[in-house]
């Protein structure tokens, strides 16, 4: 479903990227690990338009979209949950999730996904008019999440969503993100919290500094000792 | 009586200043950019009501359109000419304000160029008539201003907050990168609130040709930095704010001319700047990033 090639990012003169390949099939969870700095929130801004790759090429669905605009790359199905949420803080839960639905144009089906979204998270139904910046760290995942749902994305791609939060509320998450797959939904996940990742996902790969350095099943990730001893603590 | 006609003398002078400060803080709202050929957008504006009302004889209410529109064409042209590749490749704020100042000194020198330096006389456009209420007289251009920029501002607001593309103004502006991956094309954006800011100038402009007879192509120095000021008071970014700031403006102008000194109006409006900088530099309704476009 999506096809990254050999792609090579730079920030100025720091080499970001450094033949980065890899793919997703449909229906899969993928999740891309590694440390800070690894070059995975680069590789998610790169499919979705927002940052340029100088070679390579990246297909999603069969079509080249490494040179496509982002909100091009949205109306094709591929929706990002960015690292740190980042809700419109200034609008209300439901304003957040009609933005969402930016490019859509059946109002009627909106309603019905709204819906759909409260019932996902009926903690967001309940603070459906309140400002976005006032929710907590784990409310404002959850809006992430559903805002990105809102463009009925054929594969979504999550950045960081266990960023800052609380094991019980990761836990939530993940299980959404489950669901959410299951549901039709390819997942592309991004991940500093290995070990939760490597539960769901169903293929994985390790990034360090520009570059796949491990690749495989994410059960046998698992029982893997480099990557154990690098990114499972033990 | 005098004191409430010059409050309501200053709300009408502050109403133009209001009308232009809007387009300085939508513009800044989105790209964080000082626009300062915005206020050579209204001089664009005041010359075109010239040519099409004096020179072509064309009746009034089409004179305004075609300003109107000449003036978001204009506005158009110059985020696509000037601006458009140091917005879209994350130029330094520096470049973009370098930029801003030499459309301005590049659209009064071609309309210098164009119909000469000295200053043109445009006749009132609309009919002045002076309303007695009680002892307090005043005349009909100051209600005229008042009641357009009102009725500009409560439109500007429900285009921000009840259509699609005020939505998509308000979320470029609080985050363009969060905004793009929402599917909103930014760039659109960006161009429809330099036409809408612009459209606002002109109308800006009709007030003010009506007001003051008179028209020069350096009318936009003073303007646009009265305006700024309106806008940067008020809390640059807020459109309320920016009306509020005009008003403040008018009204400090006003009564300071007639119970201070005409000469010191310009001192007093930089002052009352200088003061809130220093006492809430977020401005007026700043800070409160609610309507921040």
């Amino acid at each position: 479903m999506l096809d990254v090639k050999d792609i090579n990012v730079y920030y100025g003169a720091i080499h970001a990227l450094k033949g980065l390949s890899f793919y997703v099939n449909e229906g899969e969870i993928v999740s891309l690990i590694g440390a800070n700095g690894a070059g995975k929130t680069t590789a998610m801004h790169t499919i979705s338009g927002l940052l340029r790759s100088k070679t390579g090429d990246i297909l999603f669905m069969g079509d080249s979209i490494a040179a496509a605009e982002p909100h091009k790359i949205v109306r094709l199905g591929l929706a990002q949950v960015p690292e740190g949420r980042r809700v419109f803080s200034g609008m209300t839960v439901q304003e957040n999730l009609e933005m969402g639905a930016f490019v859509r144009n059946d109002g009627r089906k909106v309603e019905k996904d709204l819906e759909m979204v409260f019932t996902r998270f009926p903690r967001l139904k309940e603070r459906r008019r309140q400002r976005a910046g006032t929710l907590s760290g784990g409310e404002q995942q959850m809006l992430a999440i559903g805002r990105a749902l809102m463009s009925r994305p054929k594969m979504l791609l999550l950045d960081e969503p266990s960023m800052g939060l609380s094991p019980i509320l990761v836990n939530e998450i993940f299980d959404c993100i489950q669901e959410v797959n299951k549901s039709g939904t390819t997942i592309l996940l991004v991940e500093q919290n290995a070990k939760m990742a490597l539960s769901i996902s169903h293929r994985a790969y390790v990034l360090e500094t520009g570059k796949i350095i491990i690749e495989g099943k994410s059960s046998e990730l698992l029982d893997n000792e480099k990557v154990k001893r690098a990114y499972l603590g033990g | 009586m005098e004191f409430i006609e010059q409050v309501l003398n200053g709300l009408g002078q502050g109403s133009i200043f209001a009308l232009v400060a809007l387009g300085y803080s939508m513009v800044y709202g989105i790209v964080q950019l000082i626009n300062f050929a915005h206020g050579d957008i209204i001089m664009v504006g005041g010359y075109t009501a010239f040519v099409t009302f004096i020179t072509f004889g064309m009746p009034l209410w089409l004179a305004v359109i075609i300003s109107i529109l000449v003036c978001a064409a204009v506005g158009l042209i110059i985020e696509r000419v000037a601006y458009h590749r140091l917005i879209v490749h994350n130029a330094a704020r520096i470049s973009l304000l370098i930029t801003a100042l030499g459309v301005s000194i590049f659209l009064q020198n071609l309309f210098m160029l164009i119909f000469g330096a000295e200053p043109k006389h445009i006749s009132t456009l609309f009919p002045m008539e002076t309303i007695k209420l009680g002892n307090t007289e005043l005349s009909s251009n100051t209600i005229l201003n008042i009641v357009v920029s009102v009725i500009m501002m409560i439109g500007l607001q429900l285009l921000v907050n009840k259509t699609k593309i005020g939505k998509a103004m308000q979320a470029s502006s609080e985050d363009a990168g969060a905004a793009k991956l929402m599917g909103i094309n930014t760039n659109q954006v960006v161009a429809f609130t330099f036409m809408v800011g612009s459209a606002l100038a002109a109308v800006g402009a009709i007030l003010y040709c009506n007001t003051y007879s008179q028209i020069k192509p350096t009318m936009g120095n003073f303007l646009g930095l009265k305006a700024f000021v309106a806008a940067v008071l008020g809390g640059i970014g807020s459109i309320p704010g920016a009306m509020l700031g005009g008003y403040i403006i008018g009204i400090a102008d006003s009564l300071t001319k007639a119970y201070v000194s005409s000469t010191l109006n310009d001192a007093v409006v930089f002052g009352i700047l200088i003061l809130m900088l220093s006492v809430k530099p977020t401005g007026i309704m700043g800070g409160d990033r609610r309507e921040k476009v």
